[in-house]
């Protein structure tokens, strides 16, 4: 049993190296989105500051930092200011919830590797993720132009809309696992199906539900090719138009962990979080479990700049359409489909 | 500890909705409903209900709130005009208040003189599972019952907003299919 002095600096200590961890992975996630669109692109990306353009995301930091902190005129200013520090606040206090491996003991204490174990983890991650609604719509809002307008209104209408895909999707994986928290769906994973495939959840036929929630996460984190709330060809920035250093910097910040926070989501629920082979000495068996969970979200980030590159920006109306007329259904089938199943095998 | 942070809760909760009411501009009286919608949800969490409490969160604040802001942006709602309201309301409002809330208060006293505390030690009986059997065997006809009647509300409002002539389901090919997120 943990004493309550104990419990405050374990957790003080978990949450300094998750945000620590967190705002690096958001760094270099921009300067591998760089990077790689450069080389989809036939370009070089950057590659001048330190080797391989790898100081560049420190760059752009100073950058940001020195900018000048411009309010423009004419915005409602309490709400204005407050929509990037509630995106971003958002966007960090969702990592809380996610579990990168096993249990850990440290100088003989024994902690989870998460900054706290709650037996509805993942709905509360999901409410944390709604609320992130609001950090872009009164950006829109409060800024008083049009493009900024426009651009809140299509992200809050895109982002209500894929959340309900989205949660949905998940519905499958919670009836097969019977559990909310997102350890014990993690552990529902471990082992193998038959021969070399492990019993991840997305072998275990929840293959459309891993489509359903790929397209919607892709919509609810504003990416390419749903990324029509700052389509630049038509809205200049869409939400955050008026924005600029730090404030504007907060909102990319707050995206790309939000696309970090969804990526781990993917890996708990579909692909077996942190389960992997694990061999070799013990310090190796204490760090592969988080190097395949690492690996595993790399893999998604990966996947979202390399679509980023590939595709074209979908049409309004048809992004409404694919969402309600296409996943929505999709989403509903396989949440039928499954609970069948569980019940017939019971 | 807990009756500490029922009272934080309870006071942000009520201090939230008057200022719903009092604050002139729509946008500020949305966002304070959903300062009370989260500090009601803290309070089920108090109780134990935590699924209840995720629930409030996604669905109300994440959900019914986003679409109040939606619609309060879409039609640039400015800042309400005080008036000076009638006199009669003036006079009767507070006192009736007050009754009202005498009433309540000494039906609540007499007619359940021995009250079963509010137990704060998360010993409620609120996982997803009793809920759902709860809503889907001890109480399904009603449940279903309103949902019908939500459906049938929301049928009514969709042929209320389509424009004449293309009443109800998408519109002609002409006519771009009618938004059903609003």
């Amino acid at each position: 049993m943990l004493t309550v002095t104990t419990f405050v600096v374990v957790s003080v200590i978990k949450i300094v190296i998750a945000i620590m961890v967190l705002l690096a992975a958001v760094a270099y996630s921009t300067w591998l989105e760089r990077k790689l669109v450069g080389h989809i692109q036939n370009r070089w990306g950057p590659k001048r500051v330190g080797p391989f353009g790898l100081l560049q995301p420190l760059a752009d930091g100073l950058k940001f930092i020195l900018k000048e902190d411009l309010v423009p005129p004419h915005v409602y200013k309490p709400l204005y200011l407050a929509a990037p520090i509630l995106s971003l606040s958002l966007a960090l206090t969702s990592i809380a919830l996610v579990p990168i491996g096993n249990w850990v003991a440290v100088g003989g204490i024994y902690t989870p590797l998460e900054i706290t174990d709650v037996n509805i983890g993942l709905l509360i991650l999901l409410g944390i993720t709604s609320l992130s609604v609001y950090g872009v719509a009164l950006a829109g809002w409060s800024s008083n132009s049009k493009y900024s307008l426009l651009g809140g209104l299509r992200a809050t209408a895109q982002m209500v809309s894929y959340e309900i895909a989205l949660g949905l999707s998940l519905v499958g994986v919670l009836i097969m696992s019977g559990s909310l928290n997102l350890r014990e769906i993690v552990d529902m994973q471990g082992g193998h199906l038959v021969g070399w495939i492990p019993r991840w959840n997305i072998f275990r036929g929840q293959i459309f539900a891993f489509f359903i929630y790929l397209a919607a996460a892709f919509a609810e984190t504003n990416r390419v090719p749903f990324d029509l709330p700052e389509a630049e060809s038509e809205l200049v920035a869409g939400y955050h138009t008026e924005y600029s250093s730090m404030k504007f910097a907060m909102f990319f910040m707050a995206e790309y962990a939000n696309m970090i926070t969804v990526a781990s989501i993917a890996t708990l629920l579909f692909l077996g979080g942190w389960h992997g082979p694990v061999f070799g000495p013990w310090w190796l068996v204490d760090i592969l479990p988080i190097f395949w969970f690492g690996l595993k979200v790399f893999a998604f980030i990966f996947l979202y700049i390399w679509v980023r590159g590939t595709l074209p920006r979908f049409r309004y109306d048809q992004l409404m359409a694919f969402g309600w007329k296409f996943l929505f259904p999709l989403a509903m089938a396989n949440v039928l489909v499954t609970s069948l199943i569980v019940a017939l095998q019971k | 500890m807990q009756l500490v942070l029922f009272f934080v809760f309870g006071i942000i909760a009520v201090a939230a909705a008057i200022n719903l009411l009092a604050q002139r501009h729509p946008i500020n009286s949305a966002l304070s409903l959903i300062v009370v919608m989260a500090s009601l949800a803290a309070l089920f969490l108090l109780m134990g209900a935590e699924f209840l409490a995720a629930i409030q969160v996604i669905v109300y604040a994440g959900a019914i709130m986003v679409l109040f802001v939606f619609v309060i942006m879409l039609l640039n709602a400015g800042e309400e005009e005080r008036t000076p309201g009638s006199r009669v309301a003036k006079r009767l409002g507070y006192p009736a208040v007050v009754v009202l809330a005498g009433v309540v208060a000494w039906t609540l006293l007499t007619h359940n003189p021995h009250p079963v505390p509010v137990n704060l030690s998360g010993r409620f009986v609120g996982s997803p599972t009793a809920i759902a059997q709860l809503i889907f065997r001890d109480f399904l006809l009603p449940f279903e019952v309103t949902s019908v009647l939500i459906l049938i509300a929301i049928m009514g409002a969709v042929v209320l907003a389509s424009p004449v002539g293309t009443a109800a389901g998408p519109g002609s090919p002409e006519q771009p299919p009618a938004k059903r997120e609003g």
